[in-house]
């Protein structure tokens, strides 16, 4: 894990992105978007995290094995919540 | 090769080995968090889908304007948490110091901004159990079904325990930094020896990514229900 | 491939401070000091082992009135609360203080550096740490259970655990939250172990299975645990403060619980039996002298355990009220998991036939496993049917095939571990008749237990009834009569293991003739295992046939 030095110049600019994608994602939520107001919420949301995973935790420089611990937790995440919320959103369908 | 046999420890056969061993562990852990957080917002997102016109009516009641300028503050301070680790491998001790100081300072600063807009929850009448008005919830402006006050409740119980977990692990967040300070005054974070600093910031930029879902998923889901203190009136399109 | 050593020594850059011959991880230092603020993973598993074995009898004490409450239809032993609290003590004790913790913190921390060539795991005072972490859980739930008692059950169902339950739920749940980051603990250093501390030439594929099965278990200790976490926060918040979580009164659903819950539950059973099945791995091949038939297959299928578990919880949920197609996707799910199962059972039948087998005690335990997880996995095939489950659910049906797979399998597994590596722990061999003895009368004993109970599940004998019926009368006497056999099968070790530290005949290093790094140092190992850090040149069980001759 001595990846390279990331150089003060890409942290700033990835703070410009993150406090811009910031004010964007307030200021739309204003706007009347009807049910898309979580999508897009949580969409940008994956935007931020990602530059701060890849720039700020260095994960760009990173081993395999610390993308594999990335890539399985969202993995079985999506396990909990796929599962988990496709019997909430099946019950209506068909009631025993 | 002296100072790094000090920095060695014994079980490791060299220093890569060492250094990568610590941060596999860290992303280890924030694996274990991301189950941690991820369960509880799934429990959020089952309810949402279940009672939207609940949840946006008890989100559009929080104060959005401390939930984004506490957004910014965050990041802020996950900039200067990733300076540090850059001040540490590069051997600037007083640019470390400094910007150690200020993430202690900008965590500290969230933390207030959260207790002023707890006691502003607790004024508004939106804490469960603690003080919250049932009547109120049942004629709302703006809202076109009436809502039902156990399902704002339901919201609200969301809200203080994902807000309250992310800040109960700012807390350990700060406590780790306090560590990191002291020991950067003693010098003993060197180019050698950065893993520390780099390890603890992977904890905290997690930290910002938790806060970085909470901000849309709780403050941004009613505001298009323009609170009357806002100047940006709702667009139409 | 003729010969029988499997590693080579050349010296590291590091040097290391020269050891004194005879030095153990024992004899190194002695004192209450040395041993709680140790950080040597050999002397944790030690603490571990100590803790584990007391938690073990009392969680065993607890099924004991339970079995002698059932030997006549109207409980006449103990009130109905009181049997209610037994049964919720001795799930909570057996599941989470015993079987999940037992063999990754005793067998897993003793080995796992040392099969794998490194002097101590990743982490080593996180490993302490998840000692302390575990027995101040450990006692916190023993305080709640003692001083009043639970009456849910081990799983806590909402919204009688959140609302009704009038009994010291929440001290037990804090418990248990304590003692999970343990668990996470333990994964994480084992992950992390695997991943950067291999010796030299150990790659992926040259890796005992021990290791493999302790990687998948890592994978699930720590993916899942949290989740329970989370979900005892959130009924701990419930409960505290009256808030409708899990209250359909109040807006919430009860099922939620269940999800979360089972999220972690299912799973969990595999985590007490991935690591039991690396050892029967171990262990079989050892007493066939053979190598293991379909090494990557039995690697494969542990990985492939610890995925599909995750994909199968809702099949605890069949008549809870999830939808129906929920059910019938989770039905199909939980089929599959029976293929890497299988798949392991036929390797290892594969890997005896034909071998030089010598019955010593741990393939008596190993054999053991083998029989009662097959009958459990297989009953476990009728549960994951959605018809039969509506018939048999909650009912003893469901009590003996889990037993089958949590004490004929984890327990028997672990027995078995106990004993094959017991010569490496102590350095000392145990009574042979009285160990083959006590094998024996575990395996006679489980099987009188739980067969009838197969049977009373399927006439329709509810489980954690307090009476029952007078026609159930024959059957249930003949399960306790079994458990009088199983105690006796179970307190046996305790003395001829104890027995063996004082009187035993000294081991030596490689008492089983079985390859393996851990196999190459003295026993007991001294306190950094390896003077020179082994370099591996062939991957696991090289056993020739020229070696066979070898056996004791
Ligand atoms: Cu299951």
């Amino acid at each position: 894990m001595s990846g390279p030095i990331t150089p003060t110049r890409t942290y700033y600019r990835v703070f410009a992105a993150l406090i811009a994608l910031t004010l964007v994602t307030v200021y739309v939520s204003f706007l009347e978007l009807g049910p898309w107001h979580t999508t897009v919420g949580v969409l940008i949301g994956v935007v931020k995290a990602s530059l701060v995973g890849l720039f700020f935790m260095h994960l760009l420089h990173s081993s395999k094995a610390s993308w594999l611990a990335v890539l399985a937790s969202l993995f079985w995440l999506g396990i909990l919540m796929v599962l988990t919320i496709s019997d909430y959103l099946t019950r209506h369908i068909l009631e025993y | 090769m002296s100072t790094n046999h000090a920095v060695l420890a014994h079980h490791f056969e060299n220093l890569e080995q060492q250094r990568e061993t610590a941060a596999f562990g860290m992303w280890i852990f924030l694996a274990t968090e991301v189950l941690i957080f991820g369960a509880i917002f799934t429990c959020y997102a089952i309810y949402r889908l279940r009672y939207p016109l609940d949840f946006e009516a008890a989100s559009a009641r929080l104060n959005v304007l401390i939930g984004s300028i506490n957004t910014i503050v965050l990041l802020s301070s996950s900039l200067t948490m990733a300076l540090s680790v850059h001040a540490t491998r590069v051997g600037r001790q007083q640019m470390l110091l400094t910007c150690l100081l200020l993430t202690i300072l900008l965590g500290a600063t969230f933390l207030g901004l959260k207790v002023v807009e707890y006691y502003q929850d607790y004024k508004e009448k939106l804490v469960p159990v603690l003080a919250f008005d049932p009547d109120e919830w049942t004629q709302i402006e703006g809202v076109e079904a009436p809502v039902q006050p156990q399902r704002v409740q339901l919201m609200l119980v969301f809200y203080y325990i994902m807000t309250g977990l992310h800040a109960a692990h700012m807390i350990v967040g700060m406590g780790l930094l306090i560590w990191l300070v002291i020991e950067a005054r003693r010098g003993l974070l060197t180019p050698v020896r950065y893993m520390p600093v780099e390890v603890i910031g992977l904890y905290w930029h997690f930290v910002d990514i938790v806060w970085i879902f909470l901000l849309p998923l709780l403050y941004l889901t009613g505001t298009h229900q323009a609170p009357p203190w806002l100047p940006i009136p709702p667009i139409h399109f | 491939m003729s010969s029988a050593i499997t590693t080579g020594f050349v010296p590291q850059a590091k040097t290391r401070p020269p050891r004194t011959p005879g030095e153990n991880y024992l004899n190194v230092a002695f004192g209450v000091k040395s041993w709680l603020l140790t950080t040597d993973h050999k002397r944790i598993a030690i603490l571990y082992l100590v803790t584990l074995t007391i938690l073990f009898f009392i969680g065993g004490a607890a099924a004991t009135v339970i079995r002698l409450n059932l030997m006549t239809p109207n409980g006449e032993l103990v009130p109905a609360d009181t049997y209610n609290k037994l049964f919720s003590a001795h799930g909570i004790i057996m599941v989470w203080f015993f079987l999940v913790p037992v063999v990754p913190t005793v067998l897993g921390n003793f080995l796992v550096p040392m099969m794998i060539g490194a002097r101590d795991l990743a982490f080593p005072k996180i490993n302490l740490l998840s000692w302390y972490v575990f027995t101040i859980g450990a006692i916190i739930t023993l305080w709640a259970l003692l001083a009043g008692g639970v009456d849910t059950g081990w799983t806590f169902y909402t919204p009688f655990s959140s609302k009704y339950a009038r009994t010291n739920v929440l001290p037990t749940m804090i418990g248990i939250f304590i003692s999970g980051f343990s668990s996470i603990m333990t994964g994480l250093n084992f992950i992390a172990t695997m991943h950067t501390m291999r010796a030299p030439g150990l790659t992926w594929f040259r890796m005992p299975l021990f290791l493999w099965a302790h990687y998948a278990a890592s994978i699930i200790l720590v993916l899942a645990t949290p989740v329970l976490a989370m979900a005892l926060i959130l009924v701990g918040v419930e409960r505290a403060w009256g808030i409708g979580i899990f209250d359909p009164e109040l807006g919430g659903d009860p099922v939620l619980f269940q999800h979360l819950f089972w999220f972690y539950s299912h799973p969990v059973v595999y985590i007490m039996l991935l690591p039991a099945m690396g050892i029967v791995s171990e262990i079989v091949t050892c007493f066939s002298r053979k190598h293991i038939f379909g090494y990557v297959f039995v690697l494969w299928s542990s990985i492939g355990i610890a995925v599909l578990s995750f994909l199968v919880w809702a099949h605890h949920m069949f008549v809870a009220g999830q939808s129906v197609y929920s059910a019938l996707i989770f039905s199909a799910l939980s089929y599959m998991v029976a293929v890497p199962s299988a798949i392991k059972v036929f390797n290892w039948t594969a890997t005896l036939y034909k071998g030089s087998i010598a019955f010593e005690t741990p393939l008596l335990f190993a054999l053991g496993f083998i029989a009662l997880f097959t009958m459990g996995g297989l009953t476990g095939l009728f549960l994951a049917a959605l018809g039969v489950d509506m018939h048999v659910h909650d009912t003893y049906f469901i009590i003996a095939h889990f037993h089958f797979i949590m004490v004929g399998g984890s327990v028997m597994g672990y027995m078995g571990g106990l004993h094959y590596w017991w010569p490496k722990m102590t350095g000392r061999m145990y009574s042979d008749f009285l160990s083959k003895l006590a094998a024996l009368i575990i395996f006679v004993g489980f099987i009188l237990t739980f067969l009838p109970q197969f049977v009373l599940g399927y006439l329709g004998m509810p489980r954690r009834y307090h009476v029952y019926p007078p026609e159930f009368q024959v059957l249930n006497v003949m399960s306790s009569a079994g458990a009088s056999i199983l105690a006796v099968g179970y307190v046996l070790p305790l003395f001829y293991m104890l027995w063996s530290l004082y009187a035993g005949k000294p081991s030596g290093p490689n008492p089983w003739g079985a390859t393996g790094l851990e196999w190459q140092t003295p026993s007991p190992p001294p306190p950094h295992n390896f003077d020179e850090t082994p370099i591996v040149t062939t991957g696991p069980y090289e056993y020739s046939i020229e070696e066979s001759a070898l056996v004791h």
